[in-house]
């Protein structure tokens, strides 16, 4: 391969910028200079479809309508162990305006037997929810009333929902064999092999990070002051504003699938799995969608369901879940019990990590704690042990920062407390054990504009409401989606498109795509039409792991480049210049020696020798090699968080007053989306600090709260002022050198918080949420 | 949801033709084969039904009787509020905010403005609770008919902490933790014609007496008013809630004084509490702490312990004994 030399911008602004020189493909575009020198990126450009949004001209998976179309339901077990000895469907098949109905052969999104030996007719229901057959119908309320004829005649088993009573010998199974999941929560523990015993499946002891580093007993020998804590997390449900769901069009020839998710890409592919057809045949169109956490990557058993049942009908079926089957059954965050030992010289220097986490994913995989507490911090002897409990429950599924967000929890707390028993400040302490650069600049910007230094010693606000102040900080790779593809095409009549399969999640990655484009051509971004969200286009990575603005941003600016180039060969003889001397700049093509020579870009594009010109480019590993795996580049995005709470010791009542957030996420592409992003992870891990929880009934094996009455989260009252500062962090590594930034949001909130309520009231709560109940408990007042 | 017919009555006593059943009796094996329902603002009807709980054949829309939402205030024979008259047009009484502070107050704070617009006075003392297990269609409760209260062993963090022997749930109006306070007094009117007055505090039924209610109200029964009687120029009133939120949430305790007071000191009082156990509760123990004392923090503080006195909490509530204790004695020393 062709390469050539360039110099990149490196480092962060006002504190290290300088450059870097790196090889680089020679079809590679030039570098950009930092921010301040561009015209459309990192700028505050508006949202693309800001106006669609608000008028309600956007159309959602939920609001598409077909000719012919019929409404799927779905009907799940009231019951959360049991095995069916018969299903009758007579009653429900022959109720006017059904039109088909259908039975679960298997069910998707949960751990599966290793071995699939004995698997009966129908498979076994392991928690209260797990779907079983559906019926389409005319109307959403005819395919309900055909659920209730539906006969199910059940053995019933007993069961346990308990994280804790699940572990103990005498617990009901929830797998007699070995099980696996391909698509595991993605919070660690869920790797392939592992044994169960029990309902535990485990240890899990390595990740991507590697495996245990060192020598644990060593390390806590040299150790002046060991800490030795265990922290709770509860189970947090996915609330996405639209539910999941699909429209399924299936034509001979085609099938064309609507669906509110976070990966077209891979539910084109299970639909074509479970239907044997030729990807090329499966066309699934995500234009907007109303919110993603994590759960929304699969097909699902709502859109396997809804095949069939278009199959079968020749029409149409449209099968949203309602609020209730959301909250039970399509994913959530598992909780932990997570236990750590840490060992710190007088200095602060960590001299071990030990760790060992309990969860439970219900009939899922992934609920370890993620990598945080083996990458974040500078410690030579490191071990973790991460087990999944199984129960039965609804399946976990990736949620914001999987398994780091529990994982943080726990560790950040641990960090204070070690500040603490050490007689350091936790910014000194984490200067002293955190190598990483930009995670330091980001404590110190943010302890100046938080004002840090007002905070006192735990519990000595005087009075019955009590402030408190608290940090804490996180990590997040930076994980590329190598199979990120983008075509830019300009028309003869001026329109200039980008095309790709990546969907937009809400994080506003049309407009990002139009300003990176625009830069390129020297156009504005509303001259640039956005067309994703489509399988028709090339493939796009799948919105998870903030992995889209770094893996679609550098092809869709290389795309840009070669057709830029393409343009410039055509116009060059009419400018009496060679190619090589054209630049773009507002609008016109001219040349860099002579301003004179120059045609306006719509001008250019009329005179085109063809209708249409088009470049594709694919994202190609970083430069200087970063890639491990096949998604992954090494190197953290930082970021740490300042919490300022009240704590009412009469009524144990927490209300945060004031969070500073400070992220970095290379270069910054459009900085009003990702404060969107920043203010969106943050109240949702107040949630996850003060209101939601998963409320289970032991005796029922019920969830409680399924809706959003009683399944508590933030509401605008409950929010306080955030302030953000976004921290410019040039590594060089790719054309946009940009990464993302919605899961690093949701990590250090709920430590933050923690941390802060016990610098008001002096005792710390080792389980979240924090409710009242908690926080008077720790006051010794209940 | 299912199919249901619909029916705009245009007078009380075309409603009180029309019904055969209350949403009580509808959710209960009692129901008739085809119940026919009130529904005013439909805020908690509509919940019901949704949940599968209720599904009546037909919805008897009285929101539109002309008259029923009148408000009417004179300082002589008190207050006069129609069932109809929606929470937002109490909130918005210049003279209610004046003269009853603390039902001002505590509809102020009752749920969200939207459902405030929607929800009927009438309603919101109709309305039944928000115990978790009553709503769940998976659960055959005592209140539904069975013989189990699943809350007493279960999942009892907002539950009662008082007279919660038979039944843990606690009544879901905040409303009527004021109106209590206020003496309120409930207009009924039945099918023959006939009205009736009784106590707020007898409106309420508690689950020992008869669990499948929460009110006396009978099908054939509907709340034409609530009478609030005038108040002295020596009364004082106030109201606290706390719920799991600021906004768009039920009380995990509220709290309702009024007293009338001479000087600094108290004569006769009046103490309220919501959320602490399956009806709306006047504190006795309460109000005695308080009458022939002078509002004081250590008034305040007797008070408090006096009221909670008597509380039995389940596992996971005990925190409700100190959260009450605390805006108890806020609400006292906001009225000194
Ligand atoms: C999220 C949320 C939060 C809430 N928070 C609070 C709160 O903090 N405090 C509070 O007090 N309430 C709260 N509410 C409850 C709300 O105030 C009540 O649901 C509402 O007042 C019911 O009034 P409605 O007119 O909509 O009743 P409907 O739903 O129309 O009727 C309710 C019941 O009353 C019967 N009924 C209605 N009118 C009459 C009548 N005139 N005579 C006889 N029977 C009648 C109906 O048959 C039905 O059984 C909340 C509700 C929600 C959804």
């Amino acid at each position: 391969m062709d390469t050539k030399k360039i110099k990149l911008p490196h480092g962060i602004p006002g504190h290290n910028l300088g450059q870097i020189e790196r090889e680089v493909p020679a079809d590679e575009p030039p570098a950009w200079p930092v921010n301040d020198e561009l015209k459309h990126v990192g700028k505050r450009v508006k949202r693309t479809d800001a106006e669609a949004k608000v008028t309600g001209a956007a159309k959602f998976t939920s609001d598409i309508q077909l000719p012919g179309m019929l409404y799927g339901r779905m009907l799940r077990s009231d019951y959360p162990h049991a095995k069916i000895r018969s299903i009758d469907m007579s009653a429900a098949e022959k109720h006017p305006g059904v039109y088909a109905v259908h039975i679960f052969k298997n069910v998707v999104g949960m751990a599966q037997p290793a071995d699939d030996d004995a698997a009966g007719e129908y498979p076994d229901i392991k928690f209260a929810g797990q779907p079983i057959a559906g019926v389409a119908a005319l109307t959403t309320e005819i395919a309900e009333e055909a659920l209730d004829l539906i006969k199910v005649d059940y053995e019933y088993l007993p069961f346990v929902v308990d994280l804790e009573e699940a572990q103990k010998p005498e617990a009901p199974l929830v797998f007699t064999t070995n099980v696996e999941q391909d698509d595991a929560g993605g919070g660690g523990g869920g790797d392939t092999g592992l044994k169960t015993v029990g309902n535990v499946r485990g240890p899990s002891t390595s990740s991507f990070y590697g495996g245990p580093r060192g020598d644990l007993e060593k390390g806590f020998e040299e150790a002046d002051t060991i800490l030795e804590q265990t922290y709770r997390t509860q189970v947090q449900t996915h609330c996405s504003l639209e539910t999941h769901g699909v429209v399924v069009d299936w034509k001979p020839d085609n099938v064309t699938i609507y669906a509110s998710t976070q990966n077209t890409k891979n539910v084109r592919d299970e639909f074509a799995e479970v239907f044997d057809l030729p990807k090329s045949q499966v066309r699934v169109i995500q234009e907007y969608m109303g919110g993603g956490f994590g759960a929304k990557h699969s097909l699902g058993n709502f859109g396997v369901m809804a095949g069939y049942l278009a199959k079968k009908s020749g029409r149409p079926i449209k099968l949203m879940l309602d609020r209730r089957e959301e909250h039970i059954s399509s994913g959530n965050r598992p909780n932990s019990i997570h236990y750590l030992k840490i060992g710190a010289r007088k200095d602060g220097k960590l001299t071990a990590i030990q760790q060992r986490s309990y969860g439970t994913a219900g009939v899922g995989l992934g609920a370890g704690v993620g990598r945080i507490a083996q990458i974040m911090y500078e410690s030579p002897n490191f071990s973790t042990e991460q087990y999944d409990v199984f129960t039965h429950a609804g399946p976990g599924a990736a949620w914001r920062a999987p398994g780091n967000v529990q994982g943080c929890y726990g560790l950040e707390q641990a960090m204070d407390e070690l500040a603490e028993k050490l007689n350091l400040d936790p910014i000194a302490l984490r200067d002293v054990t955190d190598t990483s650069e930009i995670r330091k600049v980001e404590r110190h910007r943010g302890a100046e504009t938080f004002k840090w230094s007002r905070r006192k010693l735990p519990a000595s606000d005087p009075g019955l409401i009590k402030k408190g102040l608290g940090m804490a900080q996180s990590h997040w790779p930076r994980i590329v989606h190598i199979d990120s593809t983008a075509e830019v095409r300009a028309f003869r009549d001026g329109a200039v498109e980008i095309r790709s399969a990546v969907q937009d999640i809400g994080t506003g990655t049309k407009t990002v795509l139009s300003q990176v484009v625009a830069e390129e051509l020297g156009l504005k971004p509303e001259d640039i039409t956005v067309r994703i969200g489509d399988t028709l286009f090339p493939d796009g990575p799948p919105s998870g792991g903030s992995i889209v603005t770094g893996s679609i941003t550098p092809p869709a600016r290389n795309a840009a480049y070669k057709l830029k180039l393409q343009l410039f060969d055509q116009v060059a003889s009419k400018l009496e210049t060679d190619a090589s001397k054209l630049a773009v700049d507002d609008g016109q093509i001219m040349s860099t020696e002579d301003p004179s020579k120059k045609i306006a870009f719509k001008e250019a594009l009329k005179e085109m020798r063809t209708g249409q010109i088009s470049a594709t480019a694919s994202r190609s590993d970083d430069y200087g090699g970063f890639m491990v795996g096949n998604a992954i580049a090494y190197g953290g995005l930082g970021s740490v968080q300042f919490a300022e709470v009240s704590v009412d010791t009469e009524t144990g009542f927490v209300k945060v007053e004031k969070i500073v957030a400070v992220h970095s996420c290379g270069r910054p592409i459009n900085i009003t989306q990702i404060e969107n992003q920043i203010n969106g992870g943050v109240i949702q891990g107040l949630g996850y600090a003060l209101y939601e929880d998963r409320v289970m009934d032991n005796e029922t094996g019920h969830q409680m709260n399924s809706n959003f009455d009683q399944y508590k989260m933030p509401l605008s009252l409950e929010i306080p002022d955030i302030e953000i500062l976004i921290v410019e962090d040039y590594s060089g590594r790719s054309s946009t050198d940009a990464y993302g930034i919605g899961e690093p949001a949701n990590i250090a909130t709920a430590a933050a918080v923690a941390n802060a309520v016990y610098n008001a009231i002096g005792t710390r709560i080792f389980e979240i949420p924090i409710t009242p109940e908690k926080v008077l408990r720790a006051l010794n007042k209940v | 949801m299912n199919k249901f017919s619909w029916y705009n009555a245009k007078s009380v006593e075309e409603a009180l033709q029309e019904v055969n059943a209350t949403v009580s009796e509808a959710l209960s094996p009692k129901s008739p084969e085809a119940p026919a329902v009130f529904k005013s603002g439909g805020v908690d009807l509509l919940d019901l039904m949704k949940e599968g709980l209720v599904k009546p054949h037909k919805i008897i829309n009285i929101n539109q009787i002309e008259g029923l939402d009148k408000i009417t205030y004179d300082k002589k024979d008190g207050l006069r509020m129609g069932a109809n008259a929606t929470l937002a047009q109490i909130e918005a009484h210049p003279q209610i905010k004046e003269t009853y502070l603390a039902l001002h107050q505590a509809v102020a704070h009752a749920g969200t403005p939207q459902l405030r617009t929607m929800a009927s006075l009438g309603g919101n003392l109709a309305q039944r609770t928000r115990c978790w297990y009553f709503r769940s269609i998976h659960h055959e409760c005592l209140r539904k008919g069975s013989g189990t209260c699943f809350a007493r062993d279960g999942e009892n963090e907002y539950h009662a902490i008082m007279k919660n022997g038979a039944c843990a749930s606690v009544h879901a109006s905040s409303v009527a933790t004021a109106l209590l306070a206020f003496d309120a007094r409930v207009e009924i009117q039945n099918s023959k014609g006939k009205k009736n007055e009784v106590n707020l505090a007898d409106f309420f039924v508690a689950p020992g007496d008869d669990s499948s209610r929460e009110n006396i109200l009978e099908a054939d029964e509907l709340i034409t008013a609530v009478m609030v009687p005038p108040t002295s120029s020596k009364m004082r009133s106030y109201y606290m809630k706390q719920g799991a939120r600021e906004s768009y949430d039920w009380a995990l305790a509220d709290v309702a004084v009024v007293a009338e007071m001479s000087g600094t000191t108290c004569k006769k009082a009046s103490v309220a509490l919501g959320a602490a156990a399956p009806v709306p509760l006047l504190s006795k123990p309460a109000a005695q702490a308080l009458e022939g004392k002078i509002l004081d923090e250590a008034t305040a503080s007797s008070t408090a312990e006096a009221a909670m006195k008597g509380a039995t909490p389940l596992a996971k509530n005990g925190y409700k004994v100190p959260l009450f204790k605390s805006i108890i004695k806020r609400t006292i020393l906001a009225i000194a």
